[in-house]
């Protein structure tokens, strides 16, 4: 092995003071955003918390992932998935707004709305306010351990290799993909599908998993690209892990469409009452061309330049594509969302575009300080020259 | 016919290697030299050997893209031009182009055609199948599928010339250098 020390380039302490102003500006916005308009601000925040959110669960799915599947592009990436999936006990700080502004993001929570309701009545004993809370912790309490299990047994491999040490964590991310998949398939239906409570679909957490997928590769990609500009990364990245994360990007790209089209194709072809309405609002006036906007930005444009070779090897292309798929990520989840609980009409405000970025700032502010926690790739690692080498153009 | 018998033709020179490296070095080194009409024979892909006999990238994937679009404008046409020109038929009061119940077939046909495409063109395009090749010609050819690397320079090429050639490939040191009868 080399004598480098694989540390976060000089540059990244001026990004992360950056990337917290940002966040604290933007948190001021917010709150002047709250003031204003309490039903937008805690809209436009869900939005950009559950896409943050997603980035570290994706982080952690994808090194649970690595530590079944193998493969070069996992071992130089591993430090990046892991620094993402250890901002997971910071978000349940950032929750703290959505468990506040329960009253206002789901109807299901007014009692007076209930009072009067016998579907919600119906639903209650899953859809109550507690209940809420106890998921919201046990989620929590599941991920941050899932992902400082993983990161600290990481984190004492390079202090000294243990075979049995890869085993176990090899094991604890089976069981753990499991886990990941549940709890995320349970928080979507908390968090983001009951805003409308009156419709319901199956595939839905499956899709949030897609998502989370994609938005965690897209990131990790621009971080990558960033690094390798410079020492020591520039010497560990090479044209074909990048190429490998593209594929796999490719691969998300195309699961998401399947996962929307599936969704989309059911309940258009059931057509029935319970259903429909929530397609027929998206697929009205503007409503309908952030829908074809999804089509052509979210699936068609990265599909197309993602199936090039070039594009997928050479950093700043990749990189740019990435950028997209992040930005078309936010509009799934705003479409998803959808109108405010009684509209069909397509309305957009400032603090949409504000939330994201400052939940943003901080979150990237989080992730470069654990970035910058450890080295940047796992030393010990028996695969890493291979891996390394396996990288590299020939 | 006896000028035949004594002086068999040549399809070209054929030298032996006995590792992936000597291999690629070697066609490195003969591409260096000028010569185009060149061939390597290995037992399992080497990567590096598409940059040493500098190997126009292949046209496939142009090839696959055109029978997917095919796949794609004749399932959907098809589906169309039967449930809207041909049998329109009132299903459960929905309109006759149903789109979103035509892009499973059509996504099914784009496959289909994609794939069969890609599996024929690259059969095709390496000029297969090929029921003679001079190269079997040489007795030990054979190993190349097993443990030995070949590269084989043609006689057709604008810069072979026998004594010369040979003395090029000897130079390589390869195990051997044998002569291909056409």
């Amino acid at each position: 092995m080399t004598d480098t020390t694989y540390s976060v380039p000089a540059g990244a302490a001026g990004v992360q003071r950056i990337a917290l102003g940002v966040g604290v500006v933007g948190m001021g916005l917010l709150a002047l955003g709250y003031s204003s308009s309490h039903e937008h601000f805690f809209r436009s925040y869900l939005i950009a918390f559950v896409f943050w959110t997603g980035v570290a669960l994706g982080s952690l799915a994808w090194s649970m992932i690595h530590h079944l599947s193998g493969g070069a592009w996992g071992v130089v990436t591993r430090r990046v998935f892991e620094a993402s999936s250890r901002t997971v006990p910071f978000m349940a700080l950032l929750f703290l707004p959505v468990a506040f502004g329960m009253q206002d993001l789901y109807i299901w929570a007014r009692p007076e709305v209930v009072a009067v309701d016998k579907i919600l009545q119906f639903k209650q004993p899953y859809l109550n306010v507690s209940f809420f809370y106890i998921r919201a912790v046990i989620y929590f309490v599941i991920w941050t351990v899932l992902a400082y299990t993983l990161s600290a047994w990481s984190l004492q491999q390079d202090r000294g290799y243990d075979d049995k040490r890869a085993v176990r964590m090899q094991r604890l991310s089976g069981g753990g993909l499991v886990i990941y998949a549940l709890t995320v398939f349970f928080m979507s239906v908390d968090w983001m599908m009951s805003v409308d409570p009156y419709w319901y679909s199956t595939i839905y957490g499956i899709l949030f998993m897609g998502g989370q997928g994609l938005s965690a590769m897209a990131f990790t990609i621009a971080v990558v690209v960033l690094l390798a500009r410079t020492a020591p990364m520039s010497k560990v990245i090479g044209p074909n892990h990048l190429h490998d994360m593209g594929k796999l990007l490719l691969a998300f790209v195309m699961l998401w469409a399947y996962f929307q089209f599936s969704q989309f194709l059911i309940i258009w072809s059931g057509n029935l009452p319970e259903e429909i309405p929530w397609y027929l609002i998206r697929m009205k006036g503007a409503w309908g061309w952030v829908s074809v906007l999804l089509i052509v930005g979210h699936f068609g444009l990265p599909y197309l330049l993602l199936l090039n070779r070039d594009l997928k090897r050479t950093g700043g292309t990749v990189a740019a594509i990435a950028v997209i798929i992040i930005a078309m990520r936010f509009v799934d989840l705003f479409w998803l969302l959808g109108p405010e609980h009684g509209q069909e009409l397509l309305s957009v405000h400032w603090l949409d575009f504000v939330a994201p970025v400052a939940v943003g700032g901080i979150w990237v502010a989080l992730f470069l300080w654990q970035l910058g926690t450890r080295s940047l790739i796992p030393i010990n690692e028996p695969t890493l020259q291979e891996a390394i080498e396996a990288g590299a153009a020939h | 016919m006896h000028h035949d018998d004594t002086t068999p033709k040549l399809f070209g020179l054929l030298a032996e290697f006995d590792s992936a490296t000597a291999i690629v070095n070697a066609a490195r080194r003969t591409r260096e030299a000028g010569y185009t009409k060149i061939d390597a024979y290995s037992p399992f892909p080497i990567h590096e050997m598409d940059e040493a006999l500098k190997l126009k990238r292949t046209k496939l994937p142009w090839l696959v893209l055109g029978g997917g679009l095919t796949g794609m404008l004749g399932g959907f046409g098809l589906q169309y031009w039967a449930a809207v020109i041909q049998y329109p038929l009132n299903i459960g009061g929905r309109p006759m182009a149903s789109w979103p119940s035509f892009i499973i077939p059509a996504f099914e046909t784009t496959i289909l055609l994609a794939s069969l495409t890609a599996v024929i063109g690259m059969i095709a395009l390496n000029g297969l199948p090929m029921p003679y090749h001079p190269v079997f010609n040489v007795p030990q050819f054979g190993n190349a599928s097993g443990d030995r690397f070949f590269l084989s320079i043609e006689t057709t090429d604008a810069k072979f010339d026998l004594a010369a050639t040979r003395a090029f490939l000897d130079g390589l040191n390869p195990l051997g250098v044998s002569d291909i009868a056409a």
